[in-house]
């Protein structure tokens, strides 16, 4: 991983978490706004996949645990997907929190992976 | 055999909730081939509801992907604690579930499993203060789940206000 892009990742995570939730709360359901949202989301993601894919190769191995990070790195994939999979068929303001409660976990769970991948004993 | 139309909350047509899925089963009405007037059926999960079981959902996934790695990597490091983490974990994923299936075995199992995770996270929240070495290594609910924003605290309490509110009714 990349130090600076994880922490764009987290950044952008944290705000479409934080729309997404706030949207819910206004009572909107889930629309093209908090959907692209977390499609942004995903797309950090996706590229986060490939940067993880390749930097060993460019001489920056994880440091942590292998196993570990790739059980987080594939349940982030999935989250997003997931959670806009909901949004399209419950067509409800709830799924637009959960649009929001997925970006945050995604913001959570990429900052472990940035952890594992920097730091040994994490 | 079935009476006919019973009470007038079971009417054929309009399901009351505003949920815009169409009746998954003869359930959701009291008007399906198994119905006796009277029969108890849980509502359909909606609302506020639907989060909950999300968060769970992501609970769920965090514990069980937390104990395979555990598992498959370190089993020997930590039996105790890695055997408590698979058991978390499967519990977990038995409590979403049991909160989203409407049988009403599947709500008493869903406060037996939202139980079990109140007094897991307690006990052995209290157990990693009090005897670290038990628990050396870490486990959703260690140090009352503070690994995990203390969510596994907070849900069991949120479910069992949420199973309260929500129990079976007569349709």
């Amino acid at each position: 991983m990349i130090d600076w892009f994880s922490y764009v990742q987290i950044a952008v995570a944290l705000l479409a978490g934080v729309f997404c939730l706030v949207s819910g709360f206004a009572r909107r359901a889930p629309n093209d706004y908090t959907l692209g949202a977390t499609a942004l989301v995903e797309l950090l993601l996706v590229v986060q996949f490939v940067v993880a894919l390749v930097s060993p190769a460019a001489g920056n191995p994880p440091k942590g645990d292998v196993l570990t990070f790739w059980v987080y790195m594939v349940s982030a994939l999935l989250l997003p997907a997931a959670a806009a999979f909901w949004a399209l068929i419950d067509r409800s303001r709830w799924s637009t929190v959960v649009l929001g409660v997925a970006c945050l976990a995604i913001a959570v769970m990429v900052f472990r992976m940035n952890e594992i991948w920097v730091s040994p004993n994490s | 055999m079935p009476s006919t139309t019973d009470t007038p909350a079971s009417s054929p047509s309009g399901e009351p909730r505003p949920s815009g899925e169409p009746p998954a089963s003869g359930q959701t009405n009291a008007v399906g081939a198994s119905s006796r007037s009277g029969k108890i059926v849980r509502p359909r999960v909606a609302g506020v509801g639907r989060v909950l079981v999300v968060v769970y959902a992501i609970l769920a996934l965090g514990a069980f992907g937390r104990s395979l790695v555990q598992i498959t990597e370190q089993y020997n490091d930590a039996p105790v604690a890695y055997s408590l983490s698979a058991v978390s974990a499967v519990v977990y994923i038995v409590a979403t579930i049991a909160l989203v299936a409407r049988g009403l075995v599947w709500y008493r199992v869903a406060w037996v499993t939202i139980s079990f995770e109140m007094l897991g996270v307690l006990v052995v929240g209290t157990l990693s203060i009090v005897q670290p070495e038990l628990f050396a290594h870490a486990t959703v609910w260690s140090i009352y789940g503070i690994g995990y924003f203390f969510v596994p605290l907070v849900l069991p309490i949120l479910g069992m206000i949420w199973l309260a509110k929500n129990k079976p009714v007569k349709a």
